[in-house]
């Protein structure tokens, strides 16, 4: 039952066919078995209880919560073995709101340490297995969320985003990967990793899903003052599919096949997908345009977003230092203690964003990289924001095709011709904007994803668009090794 | 060792009073047991965010006026990032871009002279947790982590400890007289670090700066000031000035010296950047019109005040507005209607004497102004002597019964002429042999009649009056 959508498992519910114990008990153990072949857990709760069907969409369906949000009473990592113990005090804010309608967490899922990686390699639990084909990866850093939704252990997990944390995973397991405007859902609770662009979200596998979770998980907190009130946004209800008229565009710096002169052939075809599903948004009435943007602006986004990913994330984590919590670190004073605990807890990959982060934001530095990777992002948001007063949305492909393999693996900056192709969902953390990823397609029997971005608070818009899409396509509620076509 | 000019700059560290931190939600009071004022995010958990106390910012934005500095745009904070462990976040939160206040002024007095003091900025941030050393541990007491601090910096323009201190002295009372903090420094509220360096009178270019941080009370401040002129100076004298370097140094209280702590090379790069987790937001225009127009009446003003509508003498106005409970009593008496002189007198005579006897301040002292104001009252009309006011002082405070209980008409001082007389009349009626020896030349007899008038109304018959009234019938 586990791989059905909400609003089929609570009208279910609600009808008596089914019962939150029943959905429950699945929950977990598919989780057992997707432990198994894709380690895509932290921690199973298989002690979790039913809770009581009501008129909340959510109310006795289980879910999945990723490690980097914190859960009163029940150990979250963040993946990382600096906080390997740690059983915080306090739910964060979104998942309260969740508990609050009823919605029942079965687990909660590995990915990259403290969401800082996108291969799903780097978790203090090992690596994280894409239940497409075991030998891939699932992206990251929301990886053991996307595995798990795309494994139908339940209709939807958790996930957060700082540069495409959750809607590349989507791409690379076949699912749906939404990230609010930035605010939306509050960041309490949410083990930070770049302030200035960490975003709550979901993986779901249909737009619809995706709309439910997030009207459940929104709104103002007095606790997070960069969050914002959303009452009068209720993105279910306003979901119709009808697009007519919508204005789309993508841009040919990203997409034209000219801009990779030794394109593979899985490249070739992932934008021929890319190109095909373009027509099917014309055949349903949106208008969608090629735009040009400055390619000097577009190959600075990997690196704006490094430097102000690696400054932030060096200055956010400072507080774990194993004195107040995590294992505490051998040595003779307090600051040996410290670097003796902070030494064996993070992995080389995280230290080597700590170094990145610190040079950047040491005094000699900050105006050639700290201070012009904002002005750069100025620039990138502005331009977007300029388009969007054209258009509805921008249109991309995500990646540069399927699930790469996970052996040969390496969690660094692309430096060919295809980086921006593989970073280009960083725009949307840059300004905040609302951004959903879902299906278009596959490529040797593995799925590849698109992805919708829109204006600041355009939510609604973005995701009715994805839903006019996901409509004209065959991969809504895909489970994966079970493709719909 | 005169024969150099000092050069000092303050940074003033004082703790805002709130309901609240400044970024969290745990109470922001003095509090006996540790690590009990405590809310997740003063122990940076995992996922915890800063929440902006506008009440924090209002008094920022209020001292920034007091010292008529220029207020921002947008009100936005910085982080600080190291690492120690009273600083659970690894960084702190603070201003260092766009303080609340910059470019100011504020004029102080210094041994009878005036001196205006250029004020760099003011910034809003939060204090760090207080640690304990012992024996082989170390204590964290989280209470004091997110507790609102104003720094206040100046630019190098003192000259002498004596006008660093007028200056500290000049602020903490401004701190109180607009209710931003306590300002009290055996509470540790205050805090300041020092920067000293020394110059040939006639040079141009300032001398090598010395800091001096972490210093907990004025008389350390002075002393420290103190030593490291002197210190510098025979370095100075000995030819020996290229050993005066720029570092951080603290003060050692036992030996009332500086200690080298770290040299310019190891200064710690805060690698400051905007704090992303409080958005920057526009200062309402209407909103900072509302905070100046609060502006409490400073104590340089109500000194003038005092001298020119109350007629106080400058000393007395000095003493009354040093502690502005002592300013909110007196113009209270005033207010009550009160002889402005006599209620003067009486405060920086009695009172003051009184609470530091007693150490105790004006809100523990029983006989508040309008109880003063019995006892005032009835010694100004004459009903009762200075003497009495006095003895009914004390007995009301240590029985505290009001005043009035004590100038019954029993206590009361007879000043009604025609009683006297009655009295006088009744007394010499019934001493005829008396009067008979003093019209003969006894002329110290005189006492006796007064003895007898005093004895018969139990001392109470105005003294003046009596004497007036006998002298008058035995000398005709």
């Amino acid at each position: 039952m586990t791989e059905l959508g909400i609003e089929k498992l609570h009208e279910m519910l609600k009808k008596g066919e089914v019962t939150s114990a029943d959905l429950i008990k699945e929950a977990l153990e598919k989780s057992h078995k997707v432990q198994d072949k894709c380690n895509a857990f932290v921690t199973i709760m298989d002690d979790a209880k039913e809770l009581p069907v009501t008129d909340e969409m959510l109310s006795g369906i289980p879910y999945g919560i990723k490690d980097n949000y914190s859960t009163k009473d029940i150990l979250s990592t963040g993946s990382s073995n600096t906080l390997k113990d740690y059983v915080p005090f306090f739910d964060a804010t979104a998942v309260a709101n969740l508990k609050r309608r009823g919605a029942v967490a079965v687990n909660k899922t590995a990915l990259d340490e403290f969401g800082m990686g996108g291969t799903g390699t780097t978790a203090h639990t090992g690596v994280i297995r894409n239940p497409w084909n075991t030998k891939r990866m699932c992206a990251g850093s929301s990886s053991g969320s996307a595995a798990a939704v795309a494994a139908g252990v339940y209709p939807y997990a958790l996930g957060s985003d700082t540069g495409d944390s959750i809607r590349k995973p989507a791409a690379f397991c076949g699912i749906v990967g939404y990230k609010p405007t930035y605010g939306m859902i509050s960041r309490y609770g949410l083990f930070p990793f770049a302030s200035s662009l960490d975003t709550c979200g979901v993986l779901t596998r249909s737009v619809k899903d995706a709309a439910i979770v997030v009207d459940a998980m929104k709104g103002i907190d007095k606790y997070d003052q960069t969050s914002w009130d959303s009452s009068d946004i209720h993105l279910y209800d306003s979901i119709d599919g009808n697009v007519k008229g919508k204005k789309l565009f993508y841009i040919k710096e990203i997409t034209d096949i000219s801009n990779y002169p030794d394109a593979s052939n899985e490249l070739k075809r992932h934008l021929e997908i890319f190109y095909e599903t373009l027509d099917k948004l014309r055949n349903i009435g949106c208008e969608v345009t090629e735009v040009s943007i400055d390619k000097t602006l577009l190959r600075a986004i990997p690196s704006v977003y490094v430097c102000l990913s690696c400054a932030e994330a060096t200055s956010n984590m400072s507080n774990l230092t194993g004195i107040i919590f995590g294992p505490r670190g051998k040595g003779d004073n307090v600051l040996d203690m410290m670097k003796d605990h902070r030494t064996k807890g993070f992995s080389p990959l995280i230290k080597r964003r700590f170094v990145i982060g610190s040079y950047i934001l040491q005094k000699e530095n900050q105006e050639r990289y700290f201070v012009n990777a904002q002005r750069v992002r100025r620039l990138i948001v502005d331009k977007m924001k300029e388009l969007f007063k054209t258009y509805d949305a921008l249109i991309l492909p995500v990646s540069t095709g399927v699930a790469p393999y996970i052996d040969g693996s390496k969690d660094e900056l692309s430096s060919d011709d295809t980086a921006i192709l593989e970073e280009h969902l960083q725009i949307g953390n840059f300004g905040g904007f609302p951004s959903i990823t879902i299906p278009n397609g596959f490529i040797d029997n593995l799925p590849v994803g698109i992805n919708i971005t829109g204006d600041c608070k355009t939510d609604a818009n973005v995701l009715n668009i994805a839903y006019a899409l996901e409509s004209e396509m065959n991969y809504k509620d895909m489970i994966a090794g079970c493709p719909n076509e | 060792m005169n024969k150099y000019k000092a050069v000092i700059g303050l940074e003033m560290h004082c703790e805002l009073k709130s309901n609240s931190k400044v970024f969290s939600s745990a109470r922001n009071s003095y509090n006996e047991i540790a690590n009990d004022n405590v809310r997740p995010v003063d122990m940076a958990f995992p996922g915890t965010l800063p929440v902006v106390n506008k009440e924090c910012v209002r008094k920022a934005l209020l001292m920034s006026m007091v010292l008529g500095c220029k207020q921002p745009e947008y009100m936005y904070f910085d982080r600080k990032n190291y690492y120690y462990p009273d600083l659970p976040k690894g960084y702190q939160i603070t201003q260092m871009h766009d303080p609340v206040g910059v470019d100011g002024e504020i004029i102080i007095e210094c041994d009878g002279y005036e001196k205006t003091v250029q004020i760099h900025d003011i910034h809003l941030e939060e204090d760090a947790a207080s640690l304990d050393h012992l024996y082989d541990v170390s204590l964290i007491d989280y209470n004091r982590a997110g507790v609102p601090l104003l720094e206040l910096v100046t630019e190098p323009c003192l000259n002498s400890a004596e006008e660093a201190v007028a200056f500290l002295e000049t602020m903490r009372r401004i701190y109180q007289y607009c209710d931003v903090s306590e300002a009290d420094t055996k509470k540790g509220q205050i805090r300041c670090d020092v920067n000293v360096s020394i110059m040939d009178p006639d040079a141009t270019e300032l001398g090598t700066k010395v800091e001096i941080k972490n210093i907990n009370s004025f008389g350390n401040v002075y002393d420290a000031i103190v030593y490291e002129i002197k210190r510098q100076s025979e370095l100075k004298d000995a030819g020996r000035y290229d050993e005066v370097v720029q570092e951080t140094r603290r003060f050692d209280e036992e030996t009332g010296t500086t200690i080298h702590m770290r040299s310019k090379v190891d200064a710690i790069d805060y690698k400051y950047f905007v704090e992303p987790n409080i958005p920057k937001y526009k200062i309402d225009k209407s909103w900072l019109m509302e905070i100046r127009e609060s502006i409490p009446m400073l104590p340089r003003e109500r000194k003038a005040m005092y001298i020119n509508d109350f007629g106080l003498s400058e000393y007395d106005a000095g003493i009354i507005i040093k502690e502005k409970d002592y300013a909110d009593y007196f113009e209270e008496c005033v207010r009550l209607g009160m002889d402005a002189k006599t209620a003067a007198n009486w405060l920086t005579v009695q009172i003051i004497a009184y609470l530091g006897k007693h150490d105790i301040t004006l809100s523990d002292f029983y006989l508040k102004p309008n109880l003063l104001k019995q006892l005032i009252d009835e010694q100004v009309k004459g009903t009762i002597s200075s003497k009495q006011a006095k003895e009914i002082f004390f007995k009301a405070l240590s029985d505290e019964k009001e005043p009035k209980t004590y100038i019954s008409k029993d206590t009361a001082q007879i000043t009604d002429k025609a009683e006297i007389e009655t009295i006088i009349d009744t007394i010499l009626e019934n001493n005829q042999s008396q009067i008979e020896q003093y019209k003969n030349g006894k002329t110290n007899l005189f006492d006796y009649f007064v003895g007898q008038v005093m004895k018969e109304t139990r001392g109470k018959a105005n003294p003046v009056i009596t004497k007036e009234i006998l002298k008058d019938k035995l000398d005709n």
